[in-house]
């Protein structure tokens, strides 16, 4: 039994050092020299590439990541709050020696298609690499055309504040061969140009499903919740399930009502706040109608969803729904209406508001809370706003009226505890 | 202070409110009652006026409908006659992180530099009586110590008097430098202990957070003390812009007297 044991130990021994050398193998290629690049530098000057650049780079919400509270657009330096600890974004200006300056297209290529630094370690998928490897070729040379004709900006790394083990980077060649799968988008014949155009959209350049779909245990999103909606990690907002057929989260929504989000921050169903907010703002509203069209055309043929199970009412429902009603009449009712139809381009209805009904009811119960301006858009430069009610209203209060509008009119979805309320009323605005 | 409802300009307490008649308040509700048979063919939602003061119920609900602010606790500031670019100021740092309250991050950040101004100058022109706020026992020596920083300074710790920027009466000058008197003590005194923690910043170079790193704590308790106590002037207004030559080099003051 001794050779056995000895087999066995020196097996397990070499699968150990197998599996080290498969984690720490250098991935992807040697990085490129500009000058050896196969892109010229003159055809990167060229005013028309940078101009598409600057468009799909808006259509991409790089800035949103990758600018600090204050700080120049594409410099970096901003963390991004993820259940694994704070990972502190880079610097895309071309600056050589802290921003994209000495990076190839062929290096910035790997980046965005693969996930692989220049030093050819494995990028974090805070890096939204896992859409991005969507795009072709031809616009992620604009995107990067675009960021070498920006100023250069020095700015020192931030370091990245992650807990052990995920602070190890050699981990995600693991986790890349559990959850990414590189290639760009291929077109699918069977459907119209305006459908892939927003496939092509909507999984790639605009990476919606980063937010929009519930994420597992190891920070992944499982391709067969692709758009289905969930809490964002590290945030405390909610996004919704994208699909406007029966039970999805935008069920009713046309796709003009889409279009209207996307392109002035408000539709007729509902309006943009919290994290989407942001994204009208900086992103959506400047993308071509043609293609807002297009993202519009995409999510209106997502398919139906399974009817959610009535969750159980907690104790006590119906004495906070029946306080609910005196505390919307008082109120909500003046901006929202009784009937909870709000006021068409003003005020959200909350009859049928998927931020109302959503699961978690995360969204109303911070909403309430928080109160705000809806996004200051080029259509809508001067929105209208909510008051917050973090100070005026207690938690049971706030779990009566949100418990309220989850219930009233056409409105059913489960109610809410004041603990549910307590928990986010300190939560960090984002 | 009536408790701010969702429509401000409507805002009538709710206890009030239940005391408005039916008619009336079925002219205001009119979709409440869209539903029922009785109702119009076409449901009217709520008429919503198109004012200024209607679209930032976010503002008005802490800050007041004229921006009194909350004059009891001092924890809403008042904005109303401060002067518009310094509240267009505070907006931006706000939306820069250079000031640092959550809330008021999370408001304002959506808006565009217009927008703020627009804001800016509603609250800059409200008219709202000064109110007196009680002010913590304060030693007399600590009043003393605090009439001399504000008139004269201290020259050894190099601070310079407040007047000399917030103008001879202490009420601003326009259009960016606000006026200390008028204010809750706990305010002064919080806004002075941020400048020190670095929690309420400005551009550079920013020359309010010098001053108050150059005063000891018991200098801002003296300081705040003797401004909340002090008789309000009979003009509140913010003098007259470029009446003052600030001491000192302020990024705020960029292009308006930025001081030598």
């Amino acid at each position: 039994m001794k050779w056995l044991l000895r087999v066995l130990s020196i097996a397990i021994l070499l699968a150990l050092v197998l599996l080290a050398c498969w984690l720490l193998r250098p991935l992807g290629q040697v990085p490129v020299p500009r000058s050896a690049s196969a892109v010229g530098e003159a055809s990167l000057r060229d005013p028309a590439l940078i101009a598409r650049g600057a468009a799909l780079a808006a259509a991409g919400d790089c800035a949103a990541c990758h600018t600090a509270q204050g700080g120049v657009p594409y410099a970096g330096g901003r963390l991004l709050p993820t259940p694994f600890g704070n990972i502190a974004t880079g610097n895309l200006t071309p600056d050589p020696a802290t921003g994209l300056g000495d990076w190839s297209f062929e290096d910035f290529w790997q980046a965005l298609h693969s996930g692989i630094g220049r030093q050819r370690e494995p990028l974090y998928p805070a890096f939204p690499y896992t859409s991005y490897t969507r795009l072709t070729r031809d616009d992620a040379l604009a995107i990067y055309a675009y960021l070498q004709s920006l100023p250069p900006v020095h700015r020192t790394d931030t370091p990245d504040e992650l807990a052990f083990p995920y602070s190890v980077r050699r981990l995600l060649v693991a986790w890349r061969a559990l959850y990414f799968r590189e290639g760009t988008y291929q077109p699918d014949p069977q459907r119209t140009a305006t459908w892939n155009r927003g496939a092509y959209l909507v999984q790639g350049l605009a990476h919606c499903n980063e937010c929009h779909a519930p994420r597992n245990a190891l920070g992944a999103v499982l391709p067969d919740r692709f758009l289905a909606g969930g809490e964002i990690p590290a945030q405390h907002w909610y996004a919704p399930d994208l699909s406007t057929q029966a039970h999805g989260g935008l069920a009713g929504w046309s796709a003009q009502d889409i279009v209207d989000l996307l392109k002035t921050g408000q539709s007729a169903r509902g309006a943009a706040f919290g994290p989407m907010a942001d994204v009208v703002r900086q992103s959506t509203q400047h993308i071509g109608d043609d293609d807002l069209h297009a993202i519009a055309d995409y999510l209106s043929a997502l398919p139906a969803r399974a009817s959610p199970l009535a969750p159980p009412a907690p104790p006590g429902a119906d004495q906070l729904v029946q306080q609910g009603k005196d505390v919307y009449r008082q109120r909500c009712a003046d901006c929202h209406g009784a009937d909870g139809r709000g006021v068409p381009g003003i005020y959200p209805p909350l009859d049928g508001n998927v931020s109302v009904i959503e699961p978690g009811a995360i969204n109303a119960i911070r909403m309430v809370l928080l109160g705000g301006f809806a996004p200051g858009t080029v259509a809508n430069p001067r929105p209208y706003s909510m008051p917050p009610y973090a100070q005026q209203l207690d938690d049971t209060e706030v779990a009566a009226v949100v418990s309220y509008i989850r219930h009233a009119w056409g409105n059913r979805a489960g109610a809410v505890s004041p603990q549910d309320v307590g928990r986010y009323r300190h939560t960090p605005e984002d | 202070m009536d408790t701010p409802l969702a429509c401000p300009t409507r805002a009538t307490s709710a206890r009030r409110l239940r005391r408005v008649p039916v008619l009336v308040l079925s002219l205001l509700l009119s979709p409440a009652f869209a539903a029922g048979p009785a109702a119009a063919s076409s449901p009217a939602a709520p008429s919503v006026p198109d004012t200024l003061q209607q679209r930032i119920a976010a503002c008005v609900a802490c800050h007041g409908t004229h921006g009194e602010g909350s004059p009891g606790s001092g924890f809403f500031p008042r904005l109303a006659g401060k002067p518009a670019g310094y509240l267009a100021r505070q907006l931006a740092d706000f939306q820069g992180g250079l000031r640092q309250y959550a809330p008021m991050e999370y408001t304002v950040r959506g808006l565009s530099p217009d927008y703020l101004r627009e804001i800016a100058e509603y609250f800059a022109a409200q008219q709202v009586p000064y109110a007196r706020s009680p002010l913590p026992p304060v030693p007399a020596q600590a009043l003393r110590r605090g009439e001399q920083l504000v008139t004269q300074g201290d020259a050894a710790r190099g601070v310079p008097a407040c007047a000399r920027c917030h103008g001879s009466q202490l009420t601003g000058v326009r259009p960016d430098i606000p006026g200390l008197v008028g204010l809750p003590y706990d305010y002064v005194s919080a806004q002075l202990g941020a400048w020190r923690t670095h929690t309420r910043a400005t551009v550079a170079p920013d020359c309010m957070a010098e001053v108050a790193g150059r005063l000891s704590t018991s200098d801002i308790t003296a300081v705040s003390a003797w401004l909340s106590s002090r008789e309000l002037p009979a003009d509140m207004h913010a003098q007259e812009a470029g009446s003052v030559q600030p001491p000192l080099h302020c990024g705020v003051l960029a292009g308006n007297g930025a001081g030598t």
